[in-house]
């Protein structure tokens, strides 16, 4: 029995050790694009962009940890690139790895602002040598124009802010946010980046970027104005990285090409299941709706239950996810758990005491927002996943209003 | 069976509050407050969920 974890990040690494925790014995292979042991996310975006911030990514577990203790075969550094489920073969670069359970964690890639290849001070930001590389920019004092008001691109905006830097942040929509968390509490976002001093340009467009000597020297906007500029952060979303599946069969997603799975993570085919960035799911909690979610506790509980699916199909039950994500803002914590997608949003508690906004269907509650109030969230969370009723939750609401 | 936190590292991201209710919650400085340091044994899996749920690995069983 072999299982064979495509992903070198946190889904994968869950995936493994949520197998050798489910009692599996039999081998196990790893197999990452990257040449980092699994490491974590978040920070990049975060401590890893200040001044004194870590000076190398920390890895989940040591080599030793991941080969000895838990006895999985490593294969970093090499992206698989194909793979056969009729006879259960992934190939990694020439290397064919036969599986009989197969857990899909490939991920995504940060999408690029297109014709941008190759000129120096514009990055994406989302591995170790992302983060590093607009570090270093940042440790020179640029000037930093920061392509989407999504949250990679306003923890990179804060993290400029924190070192006095000046910073714009262009945003094509009239909101930042607008998908994730809806117009009111996008509406506050807006308001957290101005506070900040922050340049925030919303409804506006990167026509192209100008260069001087190969390297970026200013933003050109859809208003005719050009930035100047020494370091481009684009956060305009990523891709799943699902290119070696193009003709395996896996179901992929007509927009986004991300692996379609049922609520059990399973792709349909035998064996083959997906977890994390790349997968699309049906989730029962919110009227069968199928998502891609971009969250580390997504990515944590995806990977580990991905493996004991895959090991044993017949145990595979629905998973019930309540998505929960955060974000830190100029010194401010943003937390959204549930789905921004209501038929009304209510604000409960309004900006000038931190901020809660809820989100109603029919007569459940299925999100809440909040600003700078971490004790109240996981309440909220708790009522979302119990598909609590609506009224009880605006009352809850009601208290909190001074207990900021 | 004994709960441990690492304050230093606890950002108060609240998972082991939405994982092991009884046992865990936000506290008013922002960080993981535990309720119950020592609880029995048949409270394991969901204690074990709640330290997987940590983003930033602040906690640890003992025992």
């Amino acid at each position: 029995m072999t299982l064979v974890v495509v992903g070198g990040s946190l889904a994968g690494l869950r995936a493994v050790e949520s197998a050798r925790r489910a009692g599996y014995d039999g081998r196990i292979v790893l197999i990452g694009a990257e040449e980092h042991l699994p490491y974590d996310r978040p920070p990049l975006s975060k401590a890893f962009l200040d001044p004194d911030g870590p000076a190398r990514v920390q890895p989940f577990r040591s080599e030793a940890e991941l080969r000895e203790d838990l006895g999985v075969e490593l294969m970093l550094g090499t992206p698989a690139d194909g793979l056969d489920p009729r006879d259960r073969v992934v190939s990694v670069s020439g290397t064919m790895v036969c599986y009989d359970a197969l857990v899909i964690a490939t991920g995504a890639t940060a999408r690029r602002f297109s014709g941008t290849d190759g000129l120096r001070g514009v990055h994406t930001l989302r591995t170790a040598q992302d983060a590093a590389a607009v570090r270093a920019s940042l440790d020179r004092g640029a000037r930093t124009v920061v392509i989407g008001a999504g949250f990679i691109g306003s923890e990179v905006a804060s993290a400029a802010r924190k070192r006095g830097l000046p910073v714009t942040v262009v945003e094509t929509q009239d909101l930042p946010l607008l998908g994730s968390v809806g117009r009111q509490a996008g509406a506050v976002c807006a308001d957290l980046h101005r506070a900040a001093g922050t340049d925030l340009r919303l409804s506006v467009q990167v026509i192209g970027l100008e260069s001087v000597a190969g390297a970026v020297s200013g933003v050109r906007l859809s208003t005719g104005e050009v930035l100047p500029a020494d370091l481009v952060v684009a956060g305009i979303g990523a891709a799943p990285a699902t290119g070696w599946l193009e003709r395996s069969g896996v179901p992929l997603h007509e927009r986004d090409r991300g692996v379609i799975c049922d609520a059990t993570l399973a792709t349909g085919l035998p064996g083959v299941y997906a977890a994390g960035d790349v997968a699309h799911v049906v989730n029962p909690l919110f009227d069968e709706e199928s998502a891609r979610v971009e969250h580390w506790t997504n990515a944590a509980e995806q990977g580990a239950a991905a493996a004991r699916h895959a090991l044993d199909p017949a145990a595979a039950r629905p998973l019930v996810p309540v998505p929960y994500f955060w974000s830190d803002w100029y010194g401010h914590r943003i937390q959204f758990v549930g789905t921004p997608r209501a038929e009304e949003v209510v604000v409960a508690v309004p900006a000038e005491a931190g901020f809660t906004a809820l989100y109603r269907r029919r007569d459940r509650i299925v999100g809440a927002f909040t600003v700078d109030r971490p004790r109240e969230i996981m309440k909220y969370r708790r009522r979302v996943a119990a598909r609590g009723s609506w009224a009880e939750a605006v009352a809850f609401a009601a208290t909190t209003t001074t207990a900021a | 069976m004994r709960i441990e936190t690492d304050r230093t590292t606890c950002e108060g991201l609240g998972m082991c509050e939405a994982m092991a209710p009884d046992f865990f919650e936000v506290g008013a400085d922002g960080t993981v407050v535990v309720l119950e340091e020592h609880p029995g044994e048949e409270h394991r899996q969901d204690l074990t969920a709640a330290v997987d749920a940590s983003p930033v690995l602040a906690l640890r069983l003992k025992g």
